[in-house]
């Protein structure tokens, strides 16, 4: 899994008979304190979350082990909303 | 998946008989926090009839062979949508009916 920063959102109406009804999202993953690093792209949400907030990614086949993307066209899914990261015991990055 | 710029198609004669009628789109990345083409290329089956200038995005790997037009191909990217609309930092950055190409 790999952190990242909710960045924008994506509006699509013509897409795969499988991919529909899922909520997408542009993401940028992000280091430990919350700093953009790398280059961005889309993701699945799973969670409800919005633009700013650091979320966990989980990537490749393991994306479609959640209920929601079970057997879908996904290699990128929003799996949790972070609240706090803590890097040698201090506190690097809160909500 | 990756938001990407239909820049192209590829056409094949002779290949794998399970890719026999897909069609081969040739794919630009593009970073969608500035709407630029990073230089980057990729060849993708087509699951949404997209078409060249086309914003799109695509899904890689093994979740590219679960579409029902992909399910069982060597296929390993898929597009699986065309993108309508797009805000970056509260601000709509793109707009397929105004911006495309």
């Amino acid at each position: 899994m790999i952190l990242a920063r909710v960045k924008g959102t994506m509006v699509t109406t013509r897409r795969a008979q499988k991919a529909q009804g899922a909520r997408y999202l542009i993401v940028t993953p992000c280091t430990p304190d919350g700093k953009e690093a790398g280059p961005a792209f889309v993701a699945l949400d799973t969670m409800g979350s919005g633009p700013g907030e650091v979320v966990l990614v989980s990537q490749g086949s393991s994306a479609r082990q959640t209920e929601e993307t079970k057997d879908r066209p996904v290699d990128a899914v929003i799996i949790g909303i972070v609240d706090l990261v803590e890097e040698k015991g201090k506190l690097v990055f809160k909500k | 998946m990756v938001l990407a710029r239909v820049v192209g198609t590829v056409v094949s004669s002779a290949k794998e008989p399970r890719l026999e009628g897909m069609k081969l789109l040739v794919l630009e990345k593009i970073n969608p926090l500035n709407m630029e083409g990073t230089g980057s290329f990729v060849i993708a089956l087509d699951s949404v009839e997209a078409g060249e200038g086309e914003l799109v995005f695509y899904v890689s790997g093994s979740s590219s062979r679960q579409t029902e037009l992909t399910s069982g191909k060597p296929t390993d990217a898929t597009v699986i949508g065309i993108v309508d609309t797009l805000e970056v930092g509260g601000v709509s950055i793109f707009q397929k009916d105004r911006d495309a190409t």
